[in-house]
């Protein structure tokens, strides 16, 4: 009995920075779950990678002019995600150019920027901070900053899930009904950088999109009905943060790569073991219906 | 008679190309109003102006009866996400979005009518199916019932019986009719001339210009159908005799 208390709960009870760090990855997992499966129902999976993307430059700039401040860097990467958001979008809209296009073009810019900011400046910056983050070093501030966040991000989705269905399912029906459309979609990519931006603190940019789309792509091999999906999303998140800390406490590997990697784990095992479209249920489907 | 649309000498096109030029003329409050012509003559077109889904290159039309956010318009290819997890009521139900807004609850009186307005276009059973599943003619069923609840005093449907079977036409004609009673102004681009002689009271044909606008057995002459075909020989340069015999 000791064995299984050390094995899986003694961590987090003797250790602060583990509590922590799983307080900040659950909030993490909470909040990220529901975007990512609107982010794949939307078929706009690649696109919180690009936007991770376009968060870094603002964050390093942050980094830059006021060093390892977290208000500098969660604007500057907020302002940085915001902008290229708007101004893909908004070229979308606008033109004959498509929104995958139309964000490739405005990440690609922001990174360059960023980097080619950084490298003028001269300065050593370590950005090792910003590219994997630190789960494990998470202080007040940024804990209430992430609960902040998720706490934002479950009513901005509770808000705007009629009209973002719409947009979604049928976007030519919801045009003709209202002007919800655009703010709609805007406001969902100021839900995803928000998201992002709170991830990289923990996880690094490189590494935020893991737990937003790893545990909704698992979530899609076991149902196919989307409240459904936002729950077992949900549920793999914390699981995978849970897991990850642990493994990582008792391996002594980096925690938030094994927290990534579990939620790939659950991904494979969900693909494999899936009832809704997984390889075992193509390999070995089930006889037809009389009707 | 009260008006619902006045087209004012409305020109609507694509890159400065008219597809509907000089328009005149005005729809009345109930009226049942086929409009029909060749491909590429402008008709779609006109609906879309009408819905506000696209601004005219030159004169205007005035929405009488209501703003245009209360126009139901059935597209002629609804862009719908079939592998979007939703089920036939969640979906029928979206036709409250005007009165029920972001918050607004179903209630049992509109649960009541989802179910009514299923029952109404014969999809009774089907409500729990995902979307997915539906055939070609139970999906455009299933978007005549969105139509029903959105309780428009303007109905724009845009071919919305082709490549339905005659069962699902009649049954669909039968709500058509059904919102001709309620004094409901309804406008739908047709292809069929014997549904349009038949259901259709008012015709409007358009070959780019209006050729004929006005009771049906009149629009529908031989000659007018010779003018409309000329009309868009004239300018379609596609439009090739087939040398195939």
């Amino acid at each position: 009995m000791s064995g299984l208390h050390d094995l899986l709960f003694a961590p987090f009870a003797d250790f602060e920075f583990m509590r922590r760090a799983l307080v900040g990855a659950m909030a993490l997992a909470l909040a990220g779950a529901p975007v990512g499966v609107f982010l794949i129902l939307r078929r706009m999976s690649l696109t919180g990678d690009a936007m991770a993307h376009a968060i870094l430059p603002g964050a390093a700039i942050g980094y830059l002019l006021a060093g390892l401040s977290l208000g500098a860097m969660t604007a500057g990467g907020m302002i940085a995600g915001f902008v290229v958001a708007i101004a893909s979008g908004a070229v979308a809209r606008a033109t004959a150019l498509r929104e995958d296009a139309s964000l490739a073009a405005f990440y690609l810019i922001s990174l360059a920027l960023g980097v080619t900011i950084v490298s003028l400046r001269g300065s050593n910056v370590d950005l090792m901070h910003v590219l994997f983050g630190n789960v494990l070093a998470l202080d007040d501030a940024t804990l209430l900053l992430l609960a902040a966040i998720a706490s934002l991000t479950l009513l901005g989705l509770a808000a705007l899930y009629r009209p973002l269905v719409m947009e979604t399912v049928d976007p030519l029906f919801l045009a003709s009904v209202s002007r919800a459309g655009a703010p709609t979609q805007l406001m969902f990519l100021g839900l995803v950088v928000m998201n992002l931006v709170a991830a990289f603190h923990a996880l690094g940019t490189l590494m935020a999109v893991g737990l937003m789309m790893l545990p909704a792509a698992s979530a899609r091999f076991w149902s196919a009905d989307i409240s459904r999906m936002v729950v077992i999303a949900a549920g793999l998140g914390l699981a995978s943060a849970y897991l990850g800390l642990t493994l990582s406490y008792h391996s002594g590997a980096p925690s938030g790569p094994l927290v990534i990697l579990v939620a790939g784990a659950f991904y494979l095992l969900s693909l494999v073991l899936g009832p809704a479209g997984g390889l075992i249920r193509l390999l070995r489907p089930r006889r037809h219906l009389e009707a | 008679m009260t008006v619902a649309l006045r087209f004012s000498n409305l020109t609507l096109g694509y890159d400065r190309h008219p597809a509907v030029h000089h328009l005149d003329g005005v729809v009345e409050t109930g009226d049942l109003l086929a409009v029909c012509g060749p491909n590429g003559a402008g008709k779609s077109t006109l609906l879309k102006a009408i819905a506000g889904a696209i601004q005219p290159l030159g004169g205007q039309v005035e929405r009488l009866a209501c703003a245009a956010q209360d126009i139901a318009y059935l597209p002629q290819a609804a862009e719908i996400d079939r592998s979007f997890p939703i089920n036939v009521f969640d979906l029928v139900s979206m036709g409250f979005w005007r009165s029920a807004g972001l918050f607004g609850g179903l209630s049992r009186k509109r649960e009541a009518r989802i179910y009514d307005a299923i029952a109404s276009v014969g999809l009774t059973g089907l409500e729990d199916r995902p979307i997915g599943t539906l055939s070609g003619g139970q999906t455009q069923r299933m978007l005549f019932a969105r139509l029903l609840l959105q309780d428009a005093p303007v109905i724009l449907l845009d071919e919305p019986f082709t490549a339905l079977d005659s069962k699902t036409t009649a049954d669909l004609l039968d709500v058509v009719a059904r919102w001709h009673g309620e004094k409901r102004t309804v406008v739908a681009v047709l292809h069929d001339d014997e549904i349009i002689r038949r259901c259709f009271p008012k015709a409007l044909l358009l070959a780019r210009e209006p050729v004929a606008w006005g009771r049906t057995a009149d629009v529908l002459g031989p000659e007018n159908l010779l003018r409309a075909r000329r009309m868009v020989e004239a300018f379609d340069r596609e439009a090739h005799e087939c040398e195939v015999a």
